[in-house]
This record gives C-alpha cells, sequence and structure tokens, in this order.
C-alpha cells in the first residue's frame, strides 16, 4: 500500500501553501461584500453617501444599532425592528417545523404502509417537485383570499409547508432502515406509532436537524410569498421591510439603518446554522446506524 | 409453552406459489428444525408462522387458536433474526427491554428479567453500550437475550449463527440447545447447515423448493430418507447416487457392471443411493464394483476416497479408514453393506 496518510489534505511544501491562499482568497471574496455591510453600519449616513466608504469600522455603531431598535425604522415602516424579527422568526419556525412535520409523515406513510396507490401518491408528490413556487402561485394566492388568510401568519406560513424535497430526503433515509429493524419492532409488539417514536425518531434525528437548518433559512429568506399576502406592515418580514426601506429615492434612504437592519437580518441565520452546525453535519455525513 | 399446528400452509407472491402446502404438528416443548438449501422458503415458512408475513392459504393454530390475522405481538412468539435488527440507538438493557415496556411490565420485573437474560448469555459486563460496541458474538446472544426475556410460548430463530465464524458458531449452537433444555420452549429454527440441524432438531423439516420433503427425527432422515433430494442433500460427504436399470436380483450399474442386489425387482430405470460410509473395499469379484481413485482427502482418524467407477463417468465417493493405503490412480473393489442401499423413483424421486 501507498502512504495514506498523502491525502490532498496533508499536503506538505508549496502546495500547501498554495492551496491556503487560495482558500483564503475565496473567503475573501465570499466574505467581503458582508464585511462591507458591517463598516457601512457603523457610519453615518453622509459617510455612506460619500465615496469611498472606509474600510474600517466607524464611531457610529451604537448610535446607529440603538437608533434602529429604538424607533429609528419605527419612522420609515411605522414597525419596530423587534416585530419584524418577531415576524420573520415566527414564519421560519413555522415554515421549518411544518415541513418536517408534513414531510416526515408522508415519507413514513410511503414507506411504511401498503396502501392503494402508493406509488401514485409519491409521484405526485414528486411531480410538485418540477413545480416551483412561482408557478403556483397565482392559484396559491386566490386561495388564500377565499379564506381570508391574508394578512395572518397562516397565510404566509402554510403554503410553503407542503415540501417535496423534504419527502424526498425523508423517503431515502427511511428506505435504508433495514426491514428486519420494523419486524424486531413488530415482534416486540410494537405499533406503527411506537415504531416511529420509539425508533426511526431517534434514528433521523440528525437528519431533522440537518432538514431544519436547510428550511429554517428557506423560510427566513422567503421574498415573493410574503409581499404578495401581507398588505400592511405589522406583518411585514425583516426581508420585506428592508426591500421598503430603499424604495426611497437615494438621499432620503437611511443607509446606515439599513446596513444595520442587513446585519440582523443575517445574524438569526447564521445563530441556527452555528448552533446546529454539530448535528447538522452529522445529519449530513453520517447517519447513526 | 406452545403447540403449533400448520395446516396445509401456502404462501403466494404475485400469484407465484412459493411454499406449496406444508402441513405438521409441533407438540409443546419440540425443537423443529426446518433446513433446505437457499430460496427453498424456509425464512417464509418461518415468518408466516411469525405474522410477519401473510398467510395465502392455509391455518397456522397455536394452541388450538387460529392466528392467521393475527399480529406476532398477539401471537405471543419471540424471534431472532439473521441480522439480529438491534435497535442501534438503545442500550444493550434498552434492547433487551423494549418488549417488556411495551408490554407495560413494572420497571422491577423488567430489571430481573433482563438482568436475568444477562446472567445466562454473560452479557452483564455490556448491559450499556450500544450495538454498534459489541462484537459480532456479542450481538448474537443480545438477540437472544431480547427474545428470551420475554417467556415466549415459541421461539422462533432465523439462520441465527450465521454470521458468525465457525468457532463461535459451534458454541452458541451447544448454548441454543442448552436453554432449549433449560426452558422447554417450542422452538422453530432455521438453517440451511445440515451440521446445526442435525445436532439440535428433535425432528427435522427438510424443504425443497417450497415443499416439506420430509418431516422426521434427524436419525430418520439419515437413515431413510424419503426423497432423493434429501438423501443428497443430508449427509456430508452427499450420498453417491446413480442411474441404474434394475433387474430381477440385479442392477446394472454405469459402465455396464451387474451388481447383484437379492430381492430386487425388475423396475426399469431406477436411482440408486448409497452412502460413502457404506461402501466397503473387498478383493475383486464379480460382485464388487470397480472404482479408480482420483484424490484421497485424509482427515486424521477418516479419509475420503473421490473416483470413478470404472468405465463410466459416474462419481463415487467412500469413506475410508485413516489407516488406509489406498492411493491417486488406485483401482479398487467396492460392495455395498447388507441393506444399506436406497432407491428412488427416476420420475418422482420418492422413496421406493
Ligand atoms: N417479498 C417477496 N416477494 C417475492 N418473492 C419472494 C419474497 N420473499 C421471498 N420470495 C421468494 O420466495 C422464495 C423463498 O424465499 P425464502 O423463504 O427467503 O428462502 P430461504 O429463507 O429458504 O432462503 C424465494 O424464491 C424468494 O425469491
Ligand atoms: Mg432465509
Amino acid at each position: 500500500m501507498a502512504d495514506t496518510s498523502q491525502t490532498p489534505l496533508t499536503v506538505r511544501g508549496p502546495a500547501r501553501t498554495i492551496a491556503h491562499l487560495w482558500m483564503i482568497l475565496g473567503i475573501i471574496i465570499v466574505a467581503f461584500p458582508v464585511y462591507y455591510v458591517f463598516i457601512a453600519s457603523t457610519h453615518s449616513v453622509q459617510t455612506i453617501l460619500r465615496p469611498p466608504l472606509p474600510l474600517l469600522p466607524g464611531s457610529e455603531a451604537i448610535a446607529n444599532y440603538s437608533d434602529a431598535f429604538g424607533g429609528g425604522i419605527d419612522r420609515i415602516g411605522g414597525v419596530s425592528l423587534w416585530r419584524l424579527l418577531g415576524n420573520t422568526t415566527l414564519i421560519a419556525l413555522g415554515i421549518a417545523l411544518g415541513k418536517i412535520a408534513i414531510s416526515m409523515a408522508s415519507a413514513y406513510a410511503i414507506v411504511f404502509f401498503r396502501f392503494p396507490f402508493r406509488m401514485a401518491c409519491f409521484w405526485l408528490i414528486f411531480i410538485t417537485l418540477m413545480l416551483p413556487v412561482e408557478v403556483r402561485i397565482q392559484p396559491t394566492y386566490k386561495v388564500m383570499v377565499d379564506l381570508g388568510l391574508i394578512d395572518t401568519y397562516a397565510g404566509l406560513i402554510l403554503p410553503l409547508i407542503a415540501s417535496a424535497t423534504a419527502t424526498l430526503l425523508f423517503r431515502q433515509f427511511f428506505m435504508t432502515i433495514p426491514d428486519e429493524l420494523l419486524e424486531a419492532a413488530r415482534v416486540d409488539g410494537a405499533g406503527p406509532w411506537r415504531f416511529f417514536k420509539d425508533i426511526l425518531w431517534p434514528l433521523s434525528r440528525t437528519n431533522v436537524a440537518a432538514i431544519f437548518v436547510i428550511q429554517f433559512i428557506y423560510g427566513w429568506t422567503q421574498y415573493l410569498w410574503p409581499l404578495l399576502v401581507t398588505n400592511s406592515n405589522e406583518m411585514n418580514t425583516i426581508v420585506i421591510a428592508l426591500k421598503k426601506m430603499i424604495s426611497f429615492a437615494d438621499a432620503d434612504t437611511p443607509w446606515n439603518l439599513v446596513m444595520v437592519t442587513s446585519i440582523l437580518a443575517i445574524l438569526p441565520p447564521v445563530l441556527v446554522v452555528v448552533l446546529m452546525q454539530r448535528w447538522f453535519v452529522k445529519g449530513l455525513v453520517e447517519t447513526e446506524k | 409453552m406452545a403447540h403449533i399446528l400448520l395446516k396445509d400452509l401456502r404462501k403466494s407472491y404475485a400469484g407465484q406459489e412459493v411454499i406449496h402446502g406444508i402441513t405438521m404438528d409441533i407438540p409443546n416443548g419440540e425443537f423443529v428444525v426446518i433446513v433446505g438449501p437457499s430460496g427453498c422458503g424456509k425464512s417464509t415458512l418461518l415468518r408466516m408462522v411469525a405474522g410477519l408475513e401473510g398467510i395465502s392459504a392455509g391455518t397456522i393454530e397455536i394452541d388450538g387458536r387460529v392466528v392467521n390475522d393475527l399480529e406476532p405481538r398477539q401471537r405471543d412468539i419471540a424471534m431472532v433474526f439473521q441480522n439480529y435488527a438491534l435497535y442501534p440507538h438503545m442500550s444493550v438493557r434498552e434492547n433487551m427491554a423494549y418488549g417488556l415496556k411495551i408490554a407495560k411490565m413494572p420497571k422491577a420485573e423488567i430489571d430481573a428479567a433482563v438482568t436475568r437474560a444477562a446472567k445466562m448469555l454473560e452479557l452483564e459486563p455490556y448491559l450499556d453500550r450500544k450495538p454498534r460496541a459489541l462484537s459480532g458474538g456479542q450481538r448474537q446472544r443480545v438477540a437472544m437475550g431480547r427474545a428470551l426475556v420475554r417467556t415466549p410460548s415459541a421461539f422462533l430463530l432465523d439462520e441465527p449463527l450465521s454470521n458468525l465464524d465457525a468457532k463461535l458458531r459451534v458454541q452458541m449452537r451447544m448454548q441454543i440447545k442448552d436453554m432449549h433444555l433449560n426452558t422447554g420452549q417450542t422452538t422453530l429454527y432455521v438453517t440451511h447447515d445440515q451440521v446445526e440441524a442435525m445436532t439440535l432438531a428433535d425432528r427435522l423439516i427438510v424443504m425443497n423448493k417450497g415443499i416439506a420433503d420430509q418431516i422426521a427425527t434427524p436419525h430418520e432422515v439419515y437413515e431413510t430418507p424419503a426423497t432423493e433430494f434429501v438423501a443428497g442433500f443430508i449427509g456430508s460427504p452427499a450420498m453417491n447416487i446413480f442411474t441404474v436399470t434394475a433387474e430381477a436380483g440385479m442392477a446394472v450399474l454405469p459402465g455396464g457392471h451387474r451388481l447383484p442386489l437379492p430381492g430386487l425387482a425388475a423396475h426399469g430405470k431406477v436411482r440408486l443411493g448409497l452412502r460413502p460410509e457404506d461402501l466397503e473395499i473387498v478383493d475383486a469379484s464379480t460382485a464388487a464394483i470397480p472404482v479408480v481413485l482420483r484424490s484421497i482427502e485424509w482427515l486424521g482418524a477418516d479419509a475420503f476416497g473421490y473416483g470413478m467407477i470404472d468405465g463410466s463417468d459416474a462419481l463415487v465417493t467412500l469413506r475410508l479408514a485413516g489407516s488406509t493405503g489406498a492411493k491417486r490412480g488406485d483401482r479398487v473393489h467396492v460392495a455395498p453393506k447388507e441393506g444399506r442401499l436406497h432407491l428412488f423413483s427416476a420420475e418422482s424421486g420418492k422413496r421406493m
């Protein structure tokens, strides 16, 4: 056998240096806009509007952030930043948890139960993958209007819950569970509910964590649907509010507050990823079997 | 404790019948081994008894109660799976306790039952480990323990030892036999290994393509195989079986040798079976079969000689004494021992 420690990740000498430089360059390119947003959020509007923008943080950080939380944004949309963050959190959580609940339930049915038209159900779900939200947005909107769900959390969350992707992922995972495990549980006397609760759920936890992270971010960054289904500013998400803040003439836009809001809009998804990273990575690379 | 009665049990998959009507009465406490080559329907039969597989026709009764439509848990059986099927996220203790927990047994009793089983299987040091931290043999014992704690009325095992190495297999085989002697539980045991089958069974079901060719004690199966298939499957090395022409008092062997067989009636073509140990080396005579040896396998106390009937390509296996002087290329004469030959119909394969 050749020396197996000599993987691409353990090369030494100039090759290693070049690899590092290359990666650092990549990080700079990706991270720079975010860094710039942060820098801008610590300067006054005047500094921001007078190019070039400094590369180092300014002295207005505290003023900007307290202004944002203390009513600066109230003056624009009439809604506090807290309310926007709360709305968005609620919607993102609702979408993520709802998707997990629905897709786990449907994958459970498709994989573990024999019922008429089982495969037809699977294909129906699968086909919806090919119809993005934008394609079915008009009928969905009409349904929401008829149900009186405009400007409600239900209206914001429900249509985005149905998820072919998550159903498919759970189906694939469930299919890797050996049949004998299900049979052993049946012999032990576990019914469908106990099998799910005692065996399938504990085995799925890392996958759930991974899907939660992905779907939370998906929910957090929703734009088109919240824009359509909300009229009142009270129901805005932070992404919509951001957009509304900059739809004034350039000079009127409180760029410093926009930047503060941007930072705050990025922060929660980043937190979710960081906090759930251990589970998330585990779910992507190994299933505990 | 269970008395299991199978009545004309059949199973079809998508119109294709794979179990063709099995009838058997298993009295309480009997150790029955289902044996046969891979794909003959052993697992299917066992899983039908367990309630994991639907029944296409026929009935299964346990203690006088028809259980065809009952879930496994209602049949009061325990099962050991070939790949053990341990719950990967539960400790050994939790694995063994799970069935009892579902049955709502009080905690103290569960602990007592698990401890008792763990002691019997020498699993006490591992009770808090997860299955992935166990060796194959230990996992196998956990699977046994999970079935044991339940004190079910019947014990079903599907090739429980096939994933173990040879030494462990012998050990576990003896342990399973001991356990059966201790608990006296009705046991159905599936295997394709004839040594396991012969050593464990009170009675064997020898399966051939979904048919129970013979249901009998190991001794009967060996001494009077009911079909040519059983004759060839049980016994190692396998029985020598030739197509011969039966004339009155005489069989014409491959190569044209005429073997006097007093009492044989004229049947035309039949299949003649002779176990290797039933062929003795004798002096050359017209009553003996000449065999040219092609190889000798020396095992110590015994040796096996492989050859062909002279003048034909019919293979013959002989069991020789370890002290034999026979060599490759030798031409020897053998004669069947008195009353030790088996005749099977050339058409149906049934014993004549
Ligand atoms: N779910 C199934 N669908 C169709 N055919 C099956 C199924 N399970 C088993 N069979 C067929 O039934 C026969 C018996 O299988 P099995 O009982 O597993 O054999 P064994 O355990 O003796 O090796 C095989 O020919 C197999 O192909
Ligand atoms: Mg099998």
